[in-house]
């Protein structure tokens, strides 16, 4: 049976090839103009939206998708090696933070003639200071795809039980609220967790301040101010008052775990430590954590939007595909699917009235925040300042720099690591759009 | 003059591949450390600029440099001993007529060195953790108070020396080992006829004996520990207070973190001559003492 059976399909098939050949095998009008796009995608993310892509395809008839995954770790890397081996993909989700350093190497297609003709993405609808970090000397570079920022997650039943009666919304009631709990928890435990070796905590309480980090159209450092001194004062104070133990987070085996046991209260982090907490914290802990937007110098604060954005490379030869996958991904309904695959926080406001974030309390302060959150400094070098101010916020609070000292030491670095960029600005040789 | 075109023929091969794979990348970095070669030139040519020896200037006069070359120093001046010793001792015990179960121990202790570094690493940093830790535990036992193994900045190091010395002992033992058998038993018969204590025949017969393989077993070891990096890097990311940064570290974070190949190759260069250096101390002591 199996051998006739054999046979007859191959006779099926000799006979589909010959009427192919007879046709010259016109294939359907859809395939024949299938235009294949490039696109990476970094991270979980990468994982997840494998799983929307098939409806995109479905859709958008004659665009096929070629979708790859980079590991978090590598991303950059891998990247920067493209460009520099002319081998870009067509569209990828950006670090918001990689956006001026690939803006500088003048890799980035510009959006704003794209935007013009399509409705569909609402520049008014997404969160000011998400859309901004994409907009580059005025013009548009990046479109967020999904935001993230730092907020305080915190134990409730402690801080209730230490007394705290309202949420605090600045830095004094804060600073108040951390004593009464330090108190309540004694000397072993403490009031809050700032990781040494993460400059997020710090950076987003410096850029709550008036004034900014850089000065002279980001050529120097500006840690100087009085603004920045205020913020390295209120880090340092967290520690001399004992509140946060001085530790870097390789010595914390599993913060989920030791925020269920109290080793502190407050952790400032992002909105993916919210399905994280809920999966690994005890049953019966499971009312007992928040989360809350984060306090500022004067009342409710900034804080810094972060996250990935859409970009178009120039070198790709399908903008008009790539940039119908754009427009699509950042439709509402995709971007409430992407919560719901990811957790992560929409970038533009219409999502947030679905059901999945509207009555989710712990997301609820990620969208009060992001109506606050600005951007980091434009610069490629930023992501290394940012370094320099989490080693000279270390050495502050293990006391060996004093306010004034860490400032000026910060600006020293800064300017030096500036060097360049204010070279090629008085040459005019500074690539792409930062020019 | 036929003979030595012939001796030339024949090393050419090995020449050429030295030169292509050595000289060379030497050379280029060398060629990369005197620009500021980063993400800009790479965009355009243009902002390469020629800087002659300011990246190094630049690194003799940054403390980080001086605290990373410190650092590392000091992980080689203890580590490298403590690593031979430590191989040492174990390929005597093995070596011994006493003991028992000698292929089991042989495996047991090569067993770290087969291990991978970043597995090892996190078991170590829980046995190490400053409140769960297991050592804080026996110290604890002994009435010692808790030592902040991986958060002081004067206790970090000691403890990466730590973990590289048990990393690494089991890959000397073996050579030793080779060593230590090769040695003819009538040297020790005759020490012992003599009247030479145990203590006599390390210090006289087996030490001696063992002198060219030492000096291997020393140049290998400082050129690894001198190449401080992936322990750091997955125990304590340079931290607490940059006390566990390396040279190789701090080269790592230039080139591949910040992209400044310019200012990482000097780097480079200067660990390279620093090594060359060293090595050729340790080969000059050792001719003059008659090993080789």
């Amino acid at each position: 049976m199996t051998t006739s059976l054999r046979a007859r399909v191959c006779v099926a098939c000799l006979a589909m090839l010959a009427g192919c050949a007879l046709a010259s095998c016109v294939r359907p009008q859809g395939e024949a103009k299938a235009t294949t796009i490039r696109f990476w995608v970094m991270g979980y993310e990468g994982d997840m939206v494998a799983q929307m892509l098939p409806e995109f395809e479905r859709t958008h008839p004659g665009i096929r998708v070629a979708l790859q995954q980079l590991p978090l770790t590598a991303a950059h890397e891998k990247l920067l090696t493209a460009f520099a081996g002319n081998a870009l993909p067509d569209v990828t989700p950006l670090g918001n933070t990689w956006i001026p350093e690939f803006a500088a190497l003048g890799a980035l297609e510009p959006l704003d003639p794209w935007l013009a003709r399509t409705p569909g993405i609402v520049v008014s609808d997404y969160f000011k200071g998400g859309w901004d970090t994409g907009v580059i000397d005025g013009k548009t570079l990046a479109v967020p795809w999904y935001v993230e920022t730092r907020i305080p997650f915190y134990r409730k039943d402690i801080v209730a039980a230490a007394g705290v009666k309202s949420t605090p919304r600045n830095w004094g009631e804060w600073r108040t609220a951390m004593r009464a709990v330090k108190r309540y928890v004694g000397p072993d435990k403490y009031a809050i967790l700032l990781p040494l070796n993460e400059p997020e905590p710090l950076l987003n309480l410096a850029v709550q301040q008036p004034e900014p980090l850089l000065r002279d159209g980001n050529r120097y450092g500006n840690f100087r101010s009085a603004s920045f001194k205020r913020t390295l004062r209120f880090y340092k104070d967290t520690f001399d008052e004992d509140l946060a133990p001085r530790v870097d987070n390789t010595r914390i085996s599993n913060v989920w775990q030791e925020l269920g046991r109290g080793y502190f209260s407050y952790y400032i982090n992002g909105p993916w430590n919210i399905s994280e907490f809920r999966k690994r914290l005890p049953p019966e802990l499971a009312n007992s954590w928040g989360t809350m937007p984060l306090p500022g110098p004067d009342g409710p604060g900034a804080s810094v939007a972060g996250g990935t954005s859409f970009v178009l490379f120039r070198s790709s030869e399908h903008k008009e595909a790539a940039w119908q996958l754009i427009a699509w991904l950042s439709e509402p309904a995709q971007q409430v699917r992407l919560h719901a695959l990811t957790g992560n926080p929409p970038p533009r406001r219409a999502p947030w009235s679905a059901p999945a974030l509207a009555n989710d309390p712990y997301i609820r302060a990620f969208h009060d925040q992001l109506e606050r959150a600005v951007p980091a400094p434009k610069v490629p070098e930023w992501e290394r300042i940012a370094q320099e101010m989490r080693l000279v916020g270390e050495l502050v609070a293990n006391d060996r720099l004093t306010v004034d000292q860490a400032a000026a030491e910060l600006d020293r670095r800064t300017d030096k690591i500036l060097e360049k960029r204010r070279w090629m600005l008085e040459h005019h040789t500074l690539p792409g759009g930062a020019r | 003059m036929r003979a030595s075109l012939a001796g030339w023929a024949f090393v050419a091969p090995a020449l050429s591949v030295i030169l292509l794979f050595f000289a060379l990348p030497v050379l280029a970095a060398f060629a990369l450390s005197v620009t500021d070669f980063d993400i800009y030139a790479l965009a355009d040519p243009r902002n390469l600029r020629f800087v002659g020896l300011d990246n190094y200037i630049g690194l003799l006069t940054n403390p980080l440099f001086w605290k990373a070359l410190g650092n590392t120093l000091y992980f080689v001046v203890v580590g490298v001993p403590l690593s031979i010793a430590a191989s040492l001792t174990a390929a005597l015990l093995l070596h011994s007529k006493l003991a028992r179960f000698k292929p089991f121990f042989r495996t047991a202790l090569f067993a770290p060195v087969v291990t991978t570094v970043v597995a090892v690493a996190v078991i170590w940093r829980y046995l190490f953790h400053t409140r769960y830790g297991v050592m804080n535990w026996l110290l604890s036992l002994a009435g010692i108070a808790p030592i902040d193994w991986l958060g002081d900045p004067h206790w970090s190091m000691p403890t990466i020396i730590l973990f590289a010395v048990w990393k690494n002992f089991g890959y000397n033992m073996i050579i030793f080992l080779a060593g230590l058998q090769a040695i003819p038993e009538d040297l020790y018969e005759a020490a012992r006829i003599d009247g030479a204590s145990w203590w006599k025949q390390l210090t006289h017969v087996t030490l001696p004996m063992l002198g060219p393989v030492l000096l291997l077993v020393s140049i290998l070891t400082m050129a690894g520990y001198f190449q401080l990096f992936a322990e750091p890097y997955v125990i304590t990311q340079g931290g607490p207070l940059q006390s566990t940064v390396s040279v190789l570290y701090m080269m790592y974070d230039e080139g591949f973190k910040w992209w400044n190949l310019g200012n990482a190759s000097a780097v480079a260069f200067l660990l390279f001559l620093l090594m060359t250096a060293a090595t050729s101390g340790l080969l000059w002591f050792a001719r003059k003492r008659g090993v080789e």
